[in-house]
């Protein structure tokens, strides 16, 4: 934990693992009041940061090709399943 | 009537006959593996064809068995076509072989072992390379036919455990000819572009005919050389290609390699409500813990009777006190002791005393005690103390020594 990354850059993944981070501290019990305080907003920060990825998906489901020039076309095929 | 008699020469001959006349038998393909094979010094082949419930005599002459590429041996499977016939000396019927060729299917499993055998040589399945599948991938590139249950399959299991997908379909032939190169080119693709953070590549069930495309060393390589990682759910559980080795993960059937590119929402909805449960107790439970330890201290005698330490301080000054008050009450009464010993001592000594005792002191005029006849003369006034009063007297004569006779 070095160079520290900002939770915005955080995968949902690293964003649980951080948060099971600071919780095994937590209830391990040895933290002084302030840094409890501090990681309890660290903590909250990462949950809604969790939320807001996964409100972050949308539905699509598109059919790709390449046409001669390489160019990406996307049709949406949503329907015709 | 008398029923013809025939010798043995004459049915074999006539069963021959027979035989003969069917124009299946006369020329037919037939299909199985070769045992008991033998090249007999003359040139011509002997072998028995089988499969798993039967087996035919077979026979090459020399003539068919020189044009052959390649050399049969036991255990090969082969397409041969010839004609039946009866060999009359021995009473058997036997194929006649004029071409032998590989069965397809036996040359594509000799086909697969061999490209497996060299691609994993060159390490191209090896547990190292393989890339992790992403948690939860915010787009899935799946490589299947556009038509056909499969798709359906994929978009079914998808949708039910993560509703908000994002799939893209690559849609190509997924057997016969020119597959393997779309397929290929379907992976490169989405490469290409960074289109996804995981690639399916997908195809229902199959003979090993129809699921050749995957076994081909294109599909392999592009598989391999992906940047996004590849689940390959291509045929039954039963039914293993080379594209699967390939693969970053294989699984058994189409559906259960999209079961495998996403999570479960509903799963992760319930963890992420745990965790964040856990952490918001976090300042409950660290006040509780923080009170508890104060609680803890203020338990403590020192707080719980902070006057102890004085009161204590108090009793231990007054047993002190009580102490050195004894002491000195001994003392004193040590010196009163003392000092009746000594009155006593000194009682008696008192002169009263003596003069108690019958004695008598005598006093000059001036009041001094004479100790001695030296300081008195013939006429001087003397009084003389006794136990109960005094005597004034005359002195009459004064003799030196004890007696006045001297």
């Amino acid at each position: 934990m070095t160079e520290k990354k900002s939770i915005e850059d955080y995968t949902y993944e690293e964003a649980i693992a951080e948060i099971e981070e600071i919780l095994a501290k937590m209830e391990s019990g040895n933290v002084p009041l302030d840094q409890s305080m501090k990681n309890f907003e660290e903590g909250m920060k990462l949950v809604a940061h969790c939320e807001k990825l996964l409100n972050s998906y949308e539905r699509r489901i598109s059919k790709v090709m390449e046409d001669r020039e390489g160019n990406i076309m996307e049709i949406d095929m949503e329907q015709q399943i | 009537m008398m029923q013809q008699i025939l010798s043995v020469s004459d049915i074999n001959k006539y069963i021959k006959g027979l035989l003969s006349y069917d124009s299946i038998l006369s020329s037919v393909w037939v299909q199985g593996e070769i045992s008991n094979y033998k090249r007999h010094y003359s040139g011509h082949l002997y072998f028995t064809l089988k499969d798993a419930g039967s087996s035919l005599k077979c026979v090459m002459f020399k003539t068919s068995a020189d044009r052959l590429l390649f050399e049969p041996e036991n255990g090969m499977r082969v397409l041969i076509r010839g004609s039946i016939s009866v060999f009359e000396r021995d009473g058997v019927y036997q194929l006649y072989a004029e071409t032998i060729k590989e069965d397809g299917t036996g040359e594509m499993y000799a086909a697969f072992e061999r490209l497996k055998g060299k691609l994993e040589k060159e390490g191209l399945f090896d547990k190292e390379r393989k890339k992790s599948i992403p948690f939860m991938p915010r787009s899935i590139g799946v490589i299947t036919s556009e038509t056909g249950a499969v798709i359906r399959d994929i978009l079914n299991v998808l949708t039910r455990r993560f509703y908000n997908i994002n799939l893209k379909l690559y849609p190509c032939a997924v057997q016969g000819e020119g597959a393997s190169a779309k397929i290929a080119a379907g992976v490169e693709f989405f490469n290409r572009h960074r289109l996804c953070d995981v690639i399916i590549i997908a195809r229902g069930g199959g003979s090993i005919e129809d699921l050749w495309p995957f076994n081909e060393e294109i599909v392999a390589r592009a598989v391999a050389d992906s940047n996004i990682p590849v689940i390959s759910g291509v045929g039954h559980e039963t039914d293993f290609t080379i594209c699967d080795f390939a693969a970053d993960l294989r699984a058994p059937t189409p559906s259960a390699a999209a079961e495998l590119a996403v999570p479960e929402m509903s799963e992760i909805k319930r963890s992420l409500e745990r965790i964040s449960e856990r952490i918001r107790n976090i300042p409950k439970t660290n006040l509780e813990i923080k009170r508890t330890g104060l609680g803890r201290i203020l338990a403590s005698p020192f707080f719980k009777k902070p006057y102890s330490v004085i009161s204590d301080g108090r009793l231990t000054v007054e047993k002190y006190a009580e102490e050195l008050e004894e002491e000195i009450r001994e003392d004193i009464q040590r010196c009163k002791n003392d000092i009746s010993l000594s009155a006593a001592r000194l009682d008696g000594l008192s002169p009263l005393k003596i003069l108690a005792r019958g004695y008598g002191a005598v006093r000059s005029p001036s009041g001094d005690i004479v100790g001695s006849v030296e300081s008195i003369k013939k006429g001087d006034e003397i009084s003389v103390s006794l136990r109960d009063g005094n005597i004034e007297c005359t002195v009459n004569n004064v003799f030196r020594g004890d007696t006045k006779n001297d």
